[in-house]
């Protein structure tokens, strides 16, 4: 977890050809893989090319997508969470429990961003401050989180929400759905801060080797910490979009999510140790993901085969990050 | 580099797909989304649309999400829209969860048919809802079965599917309907509904929790084909076959081995090879517009007679639910 090498891949390939820099990056992986997906999908079925169908399917998978991207940084910093899709479920049942109680939609929004803020708060003080690994203390708050879910919302689904709150996957601008929209927009604002900012090069410095990063008086704590809470706020927001999409909610809603939500990460070539990985990365294997998941629907292939196919992905990107990252040690 | 690799890979794709635009097929093609892949259920339900469609000459397809998941067939009814099919047949796992896909495909001319469970408190979401019986009459059919074998006497429970299964949900209200108001089953006592998911595992676990958590259980009632499978086995396995009487809805097929050894006496269910063959039958006569999709309109369906469409476009396969025990069973397969 703990290396010393420099931060980022691309610092120390400057000494190399820009050609070979580029080759020998994670992402370009993932994104070979994707222009290979969009040909094979293009040749599984002639109803694959429509660029409206892709971009509809693609709303089912944003909201993973969006909360994947918050949790590369996560991830480059050096630590994990796996709670995201139960924050999700337990703050989109506050809402709807909220609502159903007679409590204004806007300030049942209101509560359900809060409670993100919380449950988000909990995980980062239950690492940060009680000095426990973020895998356990997340398994933990997962089961506890979708526990409190089940218990408020029961059983049954919650829905009857007012016209406008519902179909936000339908509403379009310039023939974007608006959760593609808030992806594509949230990639470019997170890109740009990991990138470009201070807090960016910290956060991977932090990753990279945190003992060094608190003597060169990074406040390792209170970036974490922070990365935490937005955690909790980026998955009540996506549980929002989730309930308006679906125009209910159950306390199963993004059940299994958080596992898809890490393959994203991964295949985008973030190294799971910490310290490595892009926004880029990220943001090209969620559009991987739609892609052949979009790709092996419409082709009719049975979904035994297409959760195959996922695995294998996730072991093959898994090696040649491993690989890349190794090769760019020597 | 990468830029040109990728317009290149992206034109390429473009040319070969174009390529392959076959001409519109005349046909009606119907494709069916069951529940979740793997419950033999709805096998025989697609060998009923298949026999349809050799009679017929329609295509038929079946495409089924992994889990029974509120949300799972969303993607596939996506994805069968664009494909440009004339009938999407589907047992929903959510009542309200597919209302806005499910309308976007009829805007598109698809004719949405329900089969097997109804867009319950959603009816306007689809064409027509074709169910295997009068569910008004499965749910106290289902009573009458257990208390007729416990002596009318004792305590009970179910072993449901999801938690949304509108279907088993709309059996249980009328299951509790009849327990509450009906003088001759007073003394029968529901004292819990178990959810097992349709997950051959979850069932059992929750089969096994409801024998330990309720020892004075004497009868289950699992209006699911998994869940009733499941709770046979765990009675067999636990020797509780004298204590606890089991029925439910089961295919005769699974559950032939636990009634010929005494494990249960009787199960019932209808037919749901008969379902798919309606469907078939009435989605190729609407889109041909031999028949006219409205409440009170008859039409005929070989081996099954005269078929009415009812109120709220629903169109019962068969009236009552089918009994079978030891006398029977050998005469069904499916």
């Amino acid at each position: 977890m703990t290396t010393n090498l420099p931060p980022s891949a691309s610092s120390q390939d400057a000494s190399k050809p820009l050609w070979r820099a580029t080759l020998m990056r994670p992402e370009t992986m993932t994104l070979v893989l994707l222009v290979a997906a969009i040909i094979v999908g293009s040749l599984l079925s002639r109803f694959f090319d429509s660029l409206s169908f892709i971009l509809e399917s693609a709303t089912y998978y944003s909201e993973f997508s969006i909360v994947a991207l918050v949790l590369t940084l996560v991830i480059i910093s050096g630590e994990i969470d796996l709670s995201p899709a139960a924050m999700m479920a337990l703050s989109a049942c506050l809402f709807g429990s909220a609502f159903q109680a007679g409590v204004p939609i806007g300030l049942a929004m209101v509560i359900s961003i809060v409670s993100g803020v919380v449950m988000g708060a909990f995980n980062g003080f239950m690492v940060l401050w009680l000095r426990l690994p973020s895998l356990m203390v997340t398994i933990g708050t997962l089961t506890m989180y979708r526990g409190l879910a089940q218990i408020l919302a029961g059983d049954r689904s919650i829905s009857k929400f007012p016209t406008w709150f519902v179909g936000v996957d339908y509403r379009e601008l310039y023939g974007v759905p608006i959760p593609v929209l808030i992806f594509i927009f949230a990639s470019i604002v997170l890109a740009v801060v990991l990138g470009t900012t201070i807090l960016g090069r910290q956060i991977y410095q932090i990753g990279t080797s945190e003992v060094a990063a608190r003597y060169a008086g990074i406040k390792v704590r209170r970036i974490k910490f922070m990365l935490f809470v937005s955690m909790g706020v980026v998955s009540a927001i996506c549980g929002l979009i989730a309930t308006s999409r679906l125009a209910s909610v159950r306390y199963d809603l993004a059940s299994g999510g958080e596992l898809q939500m890490v393959l994203i990460v991964m295949l985008g070539g973030t190294y799971i140790f910490g310290g490595r990985g892009t926004i880029l990365g990220t943001f090209i294997a969620s559009w991987l993901l739609v892609i052949i998941a979009t790709g092996m629907t419409v082709a009719d292939i049975p979904v035994t085969y297409q959760l195959t196919v996922m695995g294998l992905l996730l072991i093959v990107s898994i090696i040649s990050t491993n690989l890349i990252y190794s090769r760019n040690q020597a | 580099m990468f830029k040109r690799l990728t317009q290149l890979g992206l034109s390429l794709g473009l040319a070969v797909a174009g390529a392959a635009v076959a001409h519109a097929a005349d046909k009606v093609s119907i494709v069916y989304i069951p529940k979740n892949t793997g419950n033999p259920y709805f096998d025989s339900l697609e060998k009923g649309f298949q026999d349809g469609c050799a009679k017929l000459g329609c295509t038929f397809d079946a495409q089924a999400p992994a889990t029974a998941d509120a949300t799972s067939q969303i993607p596939f009814i996506t994805a069968q829209t664009q494909r440009g099919v004339s009938v999407i047949a589907i047992s929903p796992n959510s009542p309200d969860a597919l209302n806005q896909v499910l309308d976007r495909a009829r805007e598109r001319g698809i004719l949405v048919l329900a089969v097997n469970g109804d867009l319950v408190g959603n009816l306007q979401h689809r064409d027509a809802g074709i169910l295997p019986v009068d569910f008004t009459k499965t749910g106290p059919g289902q009573v009458e079965l257990l208390g007729s074998e416990i002596g009318y006497k004792g305590d009970i429970a179910i072993l449901s599917a999801t938690t949304d299964a509108p279907d088993q949900n709309t059996w249980i209200a009328a299951m509790k309907d009849v327990l509450a108001h009906n003088p001759k089953y007073a003394k029968m006592k529901l004292l819990t509904i178990a959810y097992g998911d349709d997950d051959p595992q979850k069932s059992t676990t929750e089969m096994e929790a409801l024998i330990q958590k309720y020892p004075t259980l004497k009868g289950v009632i699992s209006p699911t084909t998994v869940g009733v499978a499941a709770a046979a086995q765990v009675i067999e396995t636990a020797g509780k076959a004298k204590q606890i009487t089991l029925t439910g809805l089961g295919t005769p097929n699974q559950m032939r081995p636990f009634i010929k050894d005494g494990t249960v006496h009787a199960i019932q269910l209808w037919s749901p090879y008969n379902e798919g063959l309606l469907t078939a039958y009435f989605a190729v006569g609407v889109k041909s517009g031999a028949i006219k999709n409205s409440p009170g309109t008859t039409f005929e369906v070989p081996g099954l007679g005269t078929v009415t469409i009812g109120p709220d476009h629903i169109i019962n396969t068969q009236a009552e639910l089918t009994t079978f025990d030891e006398s029977n069973i050998d005469k069904y397969n499916f």
